[in-house]
C-alpha cells in the first residue's frame, strides 16, 4: 500500500527515511508541534516549497533541462488565483478556476517556449527562459491596471479558511478556518508531491532519464527526445502553477516579490542542487533545509554579526543580508563534491 | 581511342544573386531597421537622435557580449557569471573615477579622458584577473558539461554579486559624467548626446580591432580555427588550453569595460547590474548565433536599435521587443543569424 503510494521510490535509506518521516510529522502536525504564527507560515512554505522543488526537480535533474522561467510559472499560477479571487468574487469556485486557468496558461506557455528552443540546442533553453521570465517580470510590474504592478495585491478567500471561521479548540489549539487553509495546502502538496514520484517512475520518467544521460542514443533507440522534453517541461510548468496558486492561496496577497523575483529562482535551485538532483525526495530535503535556514539562519548571522562588529570585515561578511553569500558558496562547493546532494550521499553511504 | 579520364566539363556558375542576398541579409538588416525606422518616426532629428542613442546601447551590449560568445565558440562553455564582471567592472572603474574627481570635474575634455582612461585601465585589469581566477576555480574542473556548468558559473555569480555589496555595502552609487561629457551637442537640429557619441566611438574602434585580429594576426588565425574545429588545432601542436585562458581573460576584461561603459551611460551603479545586463546580453548572442562575434556585432545593434525605435514610438510595447525580435530571428534562423560552422 505505502509502497504503491511512493511508487515504489522509497527512500531507500536508514537516515534519509528518518528525515523523511520527520519531514512529514512536522508538517503534518505542525500546528500542534510548533504553535505560532510563525512556524505555521514557514511549515506551509515548506509544504508549498517542497511541491515547487519537486516540479523542477523533474526538469532539473531527470530531464537535464536548466530553466529559469520557474517562478514565471509559479507566478501564473499565484496570479491565476489572485486575479479570479478579485474579480469572480470569493469563495471556492473562484479558485479552482484560477489555478486551473494558471497551470494552463503556464503549460502553454512552456509548450512555446520549449517549442523555440530545445528543437535546437537544450542550451537555448537556459537562455531564452532567463530572457522570457525576465520580460515577464517587468510586464507584470508595468501592467498595474492589471497586476497591481510592484506592489502586488491582496484578496478575500473564502470566509471557511479565514481566520474568523472559529471551530472550537483541540488538544489546546485553536481550530479556525486558517488551520483548516493550512491542511488543505498540506494535503494538496502531499497529493503533487506524490503526482510527482508517480512520474519519474513511470515509463515516461525512464525515458527522460535516459535523454539526460544520452540524448543521442534515446534518439537512436526511437524516442522522439524533443517530445518528451517537452511534455516534461509543460507537466513541470503546470505542477509549479499549482504550487504558486497554493502559496497565493495561503498569503492572500500576490506581488512580484513573493512570486516573480530572481531570488526565488536562486533559492529554487539552491534547493534542488543541495538536496539531491535527480531524486524527488532530494526536492523535499533540500526545501525543507533552505526554508528553515532562510527563516532562522539570518536571526543566527544577525546575532553573529552583532558579536563579531569589531571585526568590520566579518562583521559584514556575516550580515543577516549576505545569507545568499554563504549559499552560493554552499552551492559550488555542492555541485562539484556532492554532485548527487544530500539524498545521494545519503543513498551512497547506506 | 577511348580516353580513360572520365568527361570533366566543371562550370563556374556565379552564385545567384537572391543566394548572394541571403547571405548578406544579417547584415543588411541593420540599414533596413534604421530607414524603417526613419519612415516610421518620420521627424529627421528625433530619428537621428534615436538611431545614435540605439547605437551607442548597441555597441555597449556588444562589448559585454563578444566575450561571452567567443568563450562559448571556443571551448563550448556557457558562462552565467559573465553578469558579475561587468557588475566588478563597473564599480572598479567608478570607484577610481572618484579617487580621479579632480581631473573627472576639470572642464578639459583631455584630463576627462584620461580619467575615464585609467579608470577603463583599472576596471579592466582587475576584471581580467577575476576572470582568470573565476576560469582556473569555477569553470575549469566541469569542462564538457554545460549541466554543471550553468549551475556552478550562477553560483559565482551570486558569490561576486554579494562580496560587492560586501564591499561596497548595499547601496546603489549615483554618479556624474566627467565635465566635458555631459550634456549634448547640436547637429541637424537633433540632441546628439556627447557621452553616446563616445560610446559608439568605442564601440566602433573595439569590433575594428578585433576584426583586425581575428583576420589579420596568427592568434587571430588559431582562435578561429579553434572555434571551428579544436581538435584539429591541437593534433597541428597549438596548445588550445592556453589560447581558451586568454580568451577568456580578455573576454572578462571586456565585460568589465561595458560596466563601466554602462555605469557611466546609466549614471548609477548596483550590484545586480550585471544580472540584468545579462538578460539582453544572452539575447544578442543567441540571435547573433552562439560563437559568432559578427552575429553579436549585429544582433547587438539591431537590439539597441530596435529598442529605442520602439520606445519612442509605442513606450508599452518596448519591454517587450527583445523577446519580440529574438523570436522572429529563430523563427527565421533557428541556430541564429550567422551560426558557427562546427566541423565536427
Amino acid at each position: 500500500m505505502l509502497k504503491t503510494l511512493l511508487s515504489n521510490d522509497t527512500p531507500r535509506s536508514k537516515i534519509l527515511t528518518i528525515v523523511v518521516l520527520v519531514i512529514f510529522l512536522g508538517l503534518a502536525l505542525a500546528p500542534f508541534l510548533f504553535p505560532g504564527v510563525r512556524s505555521l507560515d514557514t511549515a506551509a512554505r515548506i509544504a508549498i516549497f517542497i511541491v515547487l522543488a519537486a516540479s523542477y526537480d523533474l526538469l532539473l535533474g531527470y530531464t537535464g533541462v536548466v530553466s529559469f522561467a520557474h517562478t514565471m510559472f509559479f507566478g501564473m499560477g499565484a496570479y491565476g488565483v489572485g486575479l479570479a479571487s478579485l474579480h469572480m468574487g470569493r469563495g471556492f469556485h473562484s479558485i479552482i478556476i484560477g489555478s486551473l486557468a494558471g497551470a494552463a496558461l503556464a503549460a502553454a506557455f512552456a509548450f512555446l517556449i520549449a517549442l523555440f528552443s530545445l528543437r535546437v540546442r537544450a542550451i537555448f533553453f537556459a537562455m531564452i527562459t532567463l530572457a522570457v521570465a525576465s520580460a515577464v517580470a517587468v510586464l507584470v510590474s508595468q501592467l498595474s491596471w492589471l497586476t497591481g504592478g510592484e506592489d502586488g495585491f491582496t484578496f478575500k478567500i473564502p470566509r471557511e479558511l479565514g481566520p474568523a471561521n472559529r471551530m472550537g479548540e483541540f488538544l489546546g489549539v485553536k481550530i479556525n478556518g486558517k488551520l483548516l487553509n493550512y491542511y488543505l495546502i498540506f494535503t494538496c502538496s502531499l497529493l503533487l508531491f506524490l503526482l510527482m514520484l508517480r512520474v519519474v517512475n513511470s515509463p515516461f520518467g525512464r525515458v527522460l532519464q535516459a535523454i539526460r544521460e544520452n540524448d543521442f542514443r534515446a534518439e537512436a533507440i526511437g524516442y522522439r527526445v524533443v517530445w518528451y522534453r517537452t511534455v516534461a517541461t509543460c507537466l513541470s510548468a503546470a505542477t509549479a502553477a499549482l504550487a504558486g496558486s497554493l502559496f497565493a492561496l495561503w498569503l492572500r496577497y500576490v506581488g512580484p516579490d513573493t512570486t516573480l523575483s530572481f531570488t526565488i529562482m536562486l533559492d529554487l535551485l539552491l534547493m534542488v542542487v543541495i538536496g539531491g538532483m535527480g531524486t524527488i525526495w532530494g526536492a523535499a530535503v533540500g526545501a525543507t533545509l533552505l526554508v528553515l535556514a532562510q527563516t532562522y539562519l539570518q536571526d543566527l548571522m544577525g546575532s553573529a554579526a552583532t558579536a563579531t562588529e569589531f571585526l568590520p570585515l566579518l562583521s559584514r561578511l556575516l550580515d543577516p543580508d549576505r545569507w545568499l553569500l554563504w549559499l552560493g558558496v554552499l552551492f559550488i562547493l555542492s555541485v562539484y563534491f556532492f554532485p548527487t546532494g544530500i539524498v545521494g550521499r545519503l543513498r551512497g553511504s547506506k | 581511342m577511348t580516353s580513360i579520364a572520365p568527361d570533366h566539363k566543371p562550370t563556374f556558375a556565379s552564385v545567384p544573386i537572391a543566394e548572394r542576398l541571403a547571405n548578406a541579409l544579417p547584415v543588411l538588416l541593420i540599414p533596413i531597421l534604421v530607414v524603417l525606422g526613419f519612415l516610421a518616426i518620420g521627424n529627421p532629428s528625433s530619428w537621428l537622435t534615436l538611431t545614435v542613442s540605439g547605437l551607442a546601447m548597441g555597441m555597449m551590449i556588444f562589448v559585454m557580449a563578444s566575450g561571452l560568445t567567443l568563450v562559448f565558440g571556443l571551448m563550448d562553455v556557457i558562462n552565467f557569471g559573465h553578469g558579475a564582471f561587468i557588475s566588478v567592472g563597473a564599480f572598479v572603474g567608478i570607484s577610481v573615477l572618484f579617487g580621479l574627481a579632480e581631473w573627472a570635474g576639470a572642464p578639459s575634455l583631455t584630463l576627462n579622458l584620461i580619467a575615464i582612461f585609467l579608470a577603463v585601465l583599472a576596471a579592466m585589469a582587475v576584471t581580467g584577473l577575476l576572470g582568470w581566477a573565476f576560469e582556473r576555480v569555477i569553470v575549469k574542473p566541469v569542462y564538457g558539461a554545460h549541466l554543471k556548468q550553468i549551475l556552478v558559473t550562477v553560483g559565482g555569480l551570486i558569490v561576486i554579486e554579494q562580496m560587492i555589496h560586501v564591499i561596497w555595502g548595499p547601496e546603489e552609487i549615483f554618479l556624474t559624467r566627467p565635465e566635458m561629457l555631459k550634456g549634448a551637442i547640436t547637429f541637424w537640429g537633433a540632441a546628439l548626446e556627447k557621452y553616446r557619441l563616445l560610446a559608439v566611438a568605442i564601440g566602433l574602434a573595439l569590433f575594428i580591432a578585433m576584426r583586425l585580429v581575428f583576420r589579420r594576426t596568427k592568434i587571430g588565425l588559431i582562435v578561429r580555427a579553434g572555434v571551428e574545429n579544436g581538435e584539429m588545432v591541437e593534433a597541428l601542436g597549438y596548445r588550445l588550453r592556453i589560447v581558451f585562458v586568454g580568451v577568456f581573460i580578455a573576454g572578462s576584461a571586456l565585460a568589465g569595460l561595458g560596466g563601466v561603459m554602462w555605469g557611466l551611460y546609466e549614471e548609477v551603479i548596483t550590484a545586480g547590474m550585471g544580472e540584468e545586463m545579462m538578460i539582453l546580453v544572452f539575447i544578442v548572442v543567441i540571435i547573433g548565433g552562439l560563437g559568432s562575434v559578427e552575429g553579436a556585432f549585429i544582433g547587438a545593434l539591431l537590439v539597441g536599435l530596435l529598442q529605442n525605435y520602439i520606445a519612442f514610438l509605442e513606450p508599452k510595447l518596448a519591454l517587450i521587443s527583445n523577446i519580440g525580435l529574438m523570436t522572429a530571428i529563430l523563427m527565421w534562423r533557428p541556430q541564429g543569424m550567422m551560426p558557427v560552422v562546427k566541423a565536427k
